[in-house]
């Protein structure tokens, strides 16, 4: 059980791909210009990750060392392959808007990362699990960040979530406020910089806090140094 | 007879900090009343707009980060920065442009840094270039002078544009540029692109209204002003002469090879140095001494490649006018330029 907290402290807070990692940041910062293109590319990472995460742990007896990157790159590129097929088929709009990040995920640092640091090495069930957690905290970041630009940037939230959850969603839209000029600078690739920055910036704060609150553990008392060379 | 031992330096210049933000905001006065006589009093306007955005948004960050608020407001160094936004943001733009923009170089760009003297970017250009990039129509709409109006307006009026988008008869500020003869102006710079990129000469195009024979309407005599006032400057030992002339000299020697080349399709020399912000730009933006370089030779560096890009960025860019994103670029290759033009220390490092 504290195996699994332990991974979910990881993937969330402690070493969260987007935050502390830095890695995947080319979808990271094109994409999040709204929530529902932040959540597509999120899920989508998700399942890549958990499906690769699960496949890699499976089979990591079976594969020789010197070869295991390329293994680990094509399992990872056929799930891509199958998000990908399925984004056409059912979330075809959402498919168009997220164009070629979806076969670009292949190329995200946080999923062969984590293959080759924690799936290639732990049994199936632990992998799944990290895959999830590491998946859910990229994807939480993607979404909080892409709340972010698209309230600045043209004041909704929730713009185009038909998209991504079918018809019905689109009564989740929410006008926060409405001005005649969108904020083209969250929109484009400098305001997703200056989000991450600040997301990046407010998790310091909160662990400086965190840290801050514990009670430092008591030094041991250490006898003098004596010195004992360069005495000439 | 008391004798103090100090520390070097020992012959100190006694110029404060504030003192010389003082002199550069007072120096900026001959520009500014060009700009008010021929631009209008929104001018004015949104100077105390932008005053009074910095001076809270400073005020809120320095009480957020538990440091004392006067000392950092008392220094000058943020009215300056909104002194030289209000300088170069259009006198009838929308209110929240220039509050956001000063808002944004302040917080953002200044005091995220660790406040004045860490900034690695000059606060008022990254203000003008983030609004220049988000509110491309509010940013560009200059008016022409006031003498080209067909319908001129007051300082009431002005206030009513600012605030509400219309004046109490409802001209927008797009129907306010209508000139005399019933067209829409631009500024000169825009003007001679767009007609260069239409297949005109400089010759036909400087017979538009806009322009007094071979210059701007007004836009001359703005930077005429900056001149006077950047010399001043540079008299009073404000600032080093070196990045001033090397962005002028560049300016001018480009436009002048551009001319010989090209005489139909290049403006030339006296247009480029007297047209959009170059005086500004020159003696007020470029030498900001925190982001600017430090060494002489590397202010000459410097300065000389600002002048190169703007004419660049000017002549085949995107973009009407470019001192904002030339100084932006050069800022960032503010500590190359450093490394390599440190100056010998007195002693070592001779030549072998």
């Amino acid at each position: 059980m504290s195996q699994l907290k332990e991974l979910f402290n990881e993937g969330m807070w402690k070493n969260n791909p987007a935050l502390v990692q830095l890695l995947g940041l080319c979808p990271l910062l094109a994409v999040t210009s709204t929530i529902t293109n932040a959540m597509g590319l999120g899920l989508a990472t998700l399942l890549v990750l958990v499906g690769s995460n699960v496949t890699i742990s499976a089979v990591r007896n079976f594969v020789p060392k010197d070869i295991r990157i390329p293994v680990f790159v094509m399992f990872i590129a056929g799930f891509v392959t199958i998000v990908q097929l399925l984004m056409n088929a059912y979330t075809f709009g959402l498919y168009q808007s997220l164009g070629i990040f979806i076969p670009l995920i292949v190329t995200n640092c946080a999923i062969i990362g984590r293959a080759e640091a924690y799936a290639s090495k732990n049994p199936i069930h632990l992998s799944a699990f990290d895959g999830l957690m590491m998946g859910s905290g990229f994807m939480v970041v993607l979404v909080v960040l892409g709340a972010m630009r698209e309230l600045i940037g043209q004041g909704t939230l929730f713009d185009g979530a038909d998209l991504l959850l079918g018809p019905w969603a689109s009564v989740l839209r929410i006008e926060v406020f409405s001005f005649d000029n969108q904020f083209l600078l969250a929109i484009l690739p400098p305001g997703a910089f200056l989000g991450l920055g600040l997301l990046i910036a407010a998790k310091n704060v909160i662990d400086a806090q965190i840290k801050a609150k514990q009670v430092a553990p008591p030094v041991a008392e250490k006898g003098p140094r004596a010195r004992v060379t360069s005495l000439t | 007879m008391k004798l103090t031992m100090a520390s070097s330096p020992h012959s100190h210049s006694h110029k404060s900090l504030s003192r010389l933000m003082q002199t550069v905001i007072l120096a900026c006065i001959p520009g500014l009343i060009a700009q008010l006589y021929f631009f209008g009093t929104g001018v004015l306007i949104q100077l105390i707009l932008a005053l009074v955005t910095v001076s809270i948004s400073e005020a809120i960050i320095m009480l957020i980060r538990k440091r004392p608020v006067w000392p950092a407001l008392g220094d000058g160094s943020a009215w300056l920065t909104a002194v030289l936004l209000a300088l170069s943001i259009p006198p009838l733009a929308p209110w929240w442009v220039i509050v956001i923009g000063s808002f944004f170089a302040i917080v953002i760009v200044k005091q995220l840094y660790g406040g004045l003297g860490f900034n690695l970017f000059n606060p008022a250009m990254a203000a003008y270039v983030l609004l220049l990039i988000s509110f491309p129509v509010q940013m560009t709409t200059w008016m022409p002078v006031s003498d080209l109006l067909a319908n001129p307006i007051s300082l009431t009026q002005q206030l009513s544009v600012i605030f509400n988008g219309f004046t109490s008869a409802g001209f927008s500020v797009d129907q306010l540029r209508v000139g005399v003869d019933g067209v829409t102006m631009a500024t000169p710079l825009d003007t001679i692109k767009t007609d260069i990129a239409h297949g005109l000469t400089v010759s036909e195009s400087m017979q538009a209204a806009i322009f007094n024979s071979w210059l701007g309407q007004g836009w001359g005599w703005v930077n005429l002003g900056f001149l006077i006032g950047g010399l001043y400057l540079i008299k009073a030992k404000v600032i080093n002469w070196h990045i001033p002339v090397g962005v002028i000299a560049s300016i001018a020697v480009c436009s002048a090879i551009g001319y010989i080349a090209a005489p139909g399709t290049e403006p030339g020399m006296v247009f480029h140095l007297f047209s959009g912000a170059t005086m500004l730009g020159a003696f007020f933006i470029a030498t900001d001494p925190v982001s600017a370089a430090t060494t002489n030779r590397g202010r000459l560096i410097y300065g000389a490649l600002i002048g190169l890009l703007v004419y660049l960025i000017r002549t085949f860019g995107g973009y009407p006018d470019a001192m904002a994103f030339a100084v932006l670029l050069l800022n960032m290759a503010v500590p190359l330029i450093d490394y390599y033009t440190q100056p010998r220390t007195y002693g070592h490092g001779v030549n072998k």
